[in-house]
């Protein structure tokens, strides 16, 4: 009877995750039963499913109260990144629906696919324990790696998910030997366990320093930051467009919130060890990702490095590894979710007449001229990438800065505006095709409302207008924060 | 609650902005109304700064017509408030905002509606700069003019109008990010963003350097000083001529507002300290830039290289810590807001008929254009500073400063006044005397009524700055007072060389 008890408390903390894997398996079912054509309907019976998962978010307690015999944990932490992910997951399943109907590869497969790596998401940020993790990431990346290939018929597609799963497969491979070594050297993989047991440098024990770092290197992976950044441009680039995007938002999200967790959480007491390796991945993906960016003419390559880019200033705030810092980092990626997800919307709704969708720099050319609310839009976006006030693109990138300033990394803080300014660049060159140039071909007419709006939310999001949204973000992510240090 | 003054003239330009991008209608219609609707907003903003610069109590030099809100919070507030140099600069940008449009009224044709926008948008943020009394509010309008400008040059500008765009962007764009690592680093210290507290707080003195030259990276950029200037010429010649009319009139006036917002009475012994560093790129900036502008053959650019000798009037006057170069500087300020915009204007005229702005294409103007030869003439007159001329009284003011604090920057400045006057009269010569038979020339009209309209206004201005400048120096009196003061407060160093071997004792004198 107590054991029931027990189970039955442990899925009511954990309802989240038991609404998104009960409903992929309906999603799922239904599929089979009714083909591919009923997409659209079952679209929409996901993001429901999302929904009612993210009211359900709100609900469960935030004490910090653990689940499954300390496996699980159910914080404001966790809650405010399955915010983010569920809202990014839902917006990736709508985008995608114009976009698989011109490519005819309107497959029920993918708001399955998204249900499963958003419950993968969902655990990740959720984890009190390095097996926790490793489950909840795995089942994130297998979705990914079936959405990089969704284009079954087309080589770059398929490239793409072979590309991503043998590399994904590698990284999962040093972060469960990282995570081996751990145990090996302390006896535990429980984060609440490791917390107290880590100490820093004068203590340490090597091999749990080893450790630390390949469990560092596996992560870094995942957010895509350098070194271990080389699939990122090439991914994004082969998979389909929505997928690039759902790939860009929530998966980064929900992996930076797990190296927070793992970093400032379990491996707190080891700070002074990690932070080097973090400002060192911090500055090379900063500088990386802006220079990268400059020879690129595809746009999702060029997004790409953007997201390497911001991926480096979120970091700062990691390296400053204070409440502010992870604040800081809150923050960026609440905003950094809305900025990318808008620009890949942006892309999507430009397809030349025969169907194909644009990839290069070059059809941008003009765009203001024959659809200017959208490239508004879309130089809102990149003026708000690039982090020029007064947009609100600005305001995460001001946070980190602060962050790293308060804990006095001042050349770590130069260097980030330094190679904010490079960054700036190529968000310029994009404009500059937008607003500058004669005008390409126009582009077949944009027949997606959902999108249009979805575009026109983000906008006044990240618009001057979004200033006011400032104040109850960071207050959410402060009182995230709280829960974990 | 009284009537928000101040929010409404930085807010009205911005909503007006949003009305012309959004109007329906034609293309045709659209351009008119965004044309009338420009003109309309611009002159209620002046006649706002009017109605500023009447109720301005000119006896204190506390901030005035405050407004808080603290609408963004934990990163700043939404605090406005001016000063006298802050409403003499107010007014300036809303004086020659109206001529802009003007200015653009035909010489525009394409995309006017974004085009009336993009300048809407930039007086917002232009007076914007001056009235903030929040660290990161003045960073936010100071960094957000490059959006507008960037595009205004980009989309309407010359024929090198992307390499120009670019350039002023980053180069822009890295300055100012240094000063905002400095203001974060002063907000974290000082656990405020501001101003008004920021201006009494004390900065351990070693400190105080590092923050000094971070602000002077952005403000030197933008002020533009030798040898950081070279965006200038490049962004003058493609942009616009309203583009130019801005730049030279308000933008470069940010940097200036900034050393005495910010790093004068903020960091004052660092100010101290870094004196020869101002004063030594003053005086090349003076001397070099005079003579690249005595070989141009582009009257733009030749315009623009005499704006960076005239800035850097203005750092040497900041820079001398008494009041005379202080309020010197601050009246060249605002009478090379006038007289470079009168200038670029003048050169807007003859671009609109002949469409070159190469020196050579002219000549012999006097004789087809008499009107417009005269408006030229008492602007270039200004230019070198003839007596009754605005010029005339700021010059003389930054020189006299700067002769009490050492004889010898004096004469390196004064030779800027000799070359200053070489390459105007010659580019005067050139361009309106001796004779010119070309059929283009002879078929030049005269000045029509609304170009007449924007050049008399300016150069009754300038002949007003001239003959009773007490109007424009009254409001300056307690705000310079109290810098002074505030410099001459803090622990004199013992000996700090100026070029010359004039020494910080001198300095006080």
């Amino acid at each position: 009877m107590t054991a029931l008890t027990t189970l039955a408390a442990s899925v009511h903390l954990a309802s989240v995750e038991a609404i998104l894997a009960a409903g992929a398996l309906v999603v799922l079912m239904l599929g089979s039963f009714r083909g591919d054509r009923s997409l659209v309907p079952l679209t929409w019976v996901a993001v429901g499913i999302m929904a009612l998962a993210g009211v359900h978010v709100m609900v469960v307690p935030e004490g910090g109260a653990t689940a499954f015999g300390g496996l699980y944990i159910g914080d404001a932490f966790a809650n405010f990144f399955k915010v983010l992910i569920l809202g990014g997951a839902a917006v990736s399943a709508v985008l995608a629906l114009p976009y698989l109907k011109e490519s005819a590869t309107a497959r029920f497969e993918y708001p399955v696919l998204i249900l499963l790596s958003a419950l993968g998401m969902c655990m990740m940020v959720s984890a009190n324990d390095l097996l926790t993790l490793y489950v909840g990431l795995e089942l994130q990346s297998l979705a990914a790696y079936v959405l990089a290939a969704f284009h079954r018929n087309e080589a770059r597609s398929s490239e793409a998910g072979l590309k991503y799963f043998v590399l994904g497969a590698l990284a999962s491979g040093i972060l469960l030997y990282g995570i081996s070594l751990v145990y090996g050297f302390t006896g535990t993989t429980s984060f609440a366990a490791l917390h107290g047991l880590v100490r820093g440098t004068a203590g340490a024990d090597i091999g749990v320093l080893i450790g630390l770092v390949f469990i560092l290197s596996g992560l870094a992976f995942k957010i895509a930051a350098v070194p271990f950044h080389m699939w990122t441009p090439d991914v994004y680039e082969g998979a389909p467009t929505p997928v690039a995007a759902f790939f860009a938002s929530a998966p980064k999200a929900a992996a930076m919130g797990l190296l927070l967790r793992v970093a400032v959480g379990a491996f707190g007491g080891m700070t002074l060890d990690w932070r080097q390796i973090v400002t060192f991945v911090s500055i090379a993906s900063m500088l990386l990702g802006a220079v990268g960016a400059i020879g690129q003419s595809n746009i999702k390559r060029l997004l790409a490095y953007s997201s390497i880019n911001n991926v480096g200033f979120a970091l700062i705030g990691l390296a400053a590894a204070t409440r502010e810092g992870v604040t800081a980092v809150l923050f960026y990626m609440a905003v950094y979710l809305v900025m990318t997800l808008g620009s890949f919307l942006c892309i999507l709704q430009m397809r030349v007449p025969d169907g194909t969708p644009v990839e290069t720099l070059a059809s941008l050319s003009g765009l203001s001229r024959s659809r200017p609310g959208l490239a508004a839009a879309f130089a809102v976006f990149m003026f708000s990438l690039a982090g020029i006030p007064p947009l609100l693109g600005f305001w995460p990138k001001f946070a980190v800065f602060q962050a790293a300033v308060d804990a006095q990394l001042y050349a770590l803080a130069v260097v980030g505006v330094v190679a904010s300014v490079v960054g700036a660049y190529y968000y310029l060159r994009v404009i500059k095709s937008i607003y500058f140039d004669d005008p390409a071909p126009a582009f077949a007419p944009a027949d997606s409302h959902t999108n249009t709006a979805l575009i026109g939310v983000a906008a006044l999001f990240c618009s001057p207008l979004g200033m006011f949204a400032i104040t109850p973000l960071v207050a959410a992510a402060g009182h995230a924060a709280r829960a974990l240090l | 609650m009284t009537f928000p003054i101040l929010t409404t003239i930085v807010l009205l330009p911005v909503v007006a902005a949003l009305w012309v991008l959004l109007a329906p209608g034609s293309d045709d219609r659209r351009a008119t109304n965004a044309r009338i609707t420009a003109l309309v907003v611009t002159l209620l903003e002046l006649a706002l700064g009017v109605v500023l610069w009447l109720s301005f109590d000119t006896s204190t030099a506390a901030f005035q017509f405050v407004e808080r809100a603290d609408l963004f919070a934990p990163f700043l507030s939404w605090h406005l408030g001016i000063d006298g140099i802050a409403l003499m600069l107010i007014v300036l940008s809303t004086f020659l905002m109206p001529f802009c449009i003007l200015a653009s009224w035909t010489s525009i044709q394409t995309r006017v509606p974004e085009y009336m926008a993009a300048f809407l948008l930039m007086e917002t943020l232009m007076i914007g700069v001056f009235a903030a009394q929040d660290l990161f509010l003045f960073y936010l309008f100071f960094e957000g003019g490059l959006i507008p400008m960037y595009l205004i040059i980009g989309i309407w500008g010359g024929a090198r109008r992307i390499y120009a765009s670019y350039k002023f962007f980053l180069y822009t764009l890295l300055g100012s990010v240094l000063m905002l690592l400095a203001m974060i680093y002063m907000a974290s210290v000082a656990h405020t963003t501001d101003i008004p507290t920021l201006l009494r707080f004390d900065f351990a003195r070693d400190v105080q350097t590092w923050l000094w030259l971070a602000f002077f990276a952005s403000f030197a950029v933008k002020m533009p000083m030798w040898p950081v200037h070279t965006w200038l010429p490049d962004a003058h010649v493609e942009a616009p001529t309203a583009g130019s009319v801005i730049l030279a009139g308000v933008l470069l006036k940010m940097g200036g507002y900034g050393f005495v917002r910010f790093s004068l009475p903020m960091f004052p012994q660092a100010s101290v300290e870094l004196v020869w560093l101002v004063a030594v790129l003053s005086v090349v900036a003076v001397v070099y830039t005079s003579l690249v502008a005595l070989v141009q053959t582009d009257m733009k650019k030749l315009i623009a290289y005499s704006s960076v000798a005239h800035m850097a009037f203005v750092t040497a006057g900041l820079f001398v810590f008494n009041t005379q170069g202080l309020e010197g500087s601050i009246l060249m300020m605002l009478s090379h807001g006038l007289v470079s915009g009168a200038l670029f204007l003048c050169v807007g005229v003859i671009y609109d008929r002949r469409h070159t702005r190469e020196i050579a294409a002219y000549g012999g103007l006097a004789n087809v254009m008499p009107r417009y030869a005269l408006f030229f003439l008492l602007f270039t007159m200004a230019s070198i500073g003839l007596p009754a001329t605005s010029g005339f009284v700021a010059e003389f003011l930054v020189l006299l400063g700067t002769f009490a604090a050492s004889t010898w920057l004096a004469l390196g400045m004064t030779t800027g006044i000799i070359f200053g006057a070489a390459y105007m009269l010659w580019l005067y010569r050139r361009v309106v005397f001796g004779t010119n038979d070309a059929p283009e020339i002879l078929a030049m009209p005269d000045l029509s009524p609304r170009e007449l309209a924007t050049l008399l206004p300016i150069a009754l201005a300038v002949l007003w700055m001239g003959i009773y400048p007490a109007s424009f120096l009254r409001p300056l009196r307690a705000p310079v007072a109290a810098i002074v003061a505030r410099l001459h407060a803090g622990p004199t160093p013992e000996a700090v060389p100026v070029p010359g071997g004039a020494t910080a004792g001198s300095l006080a004198r």
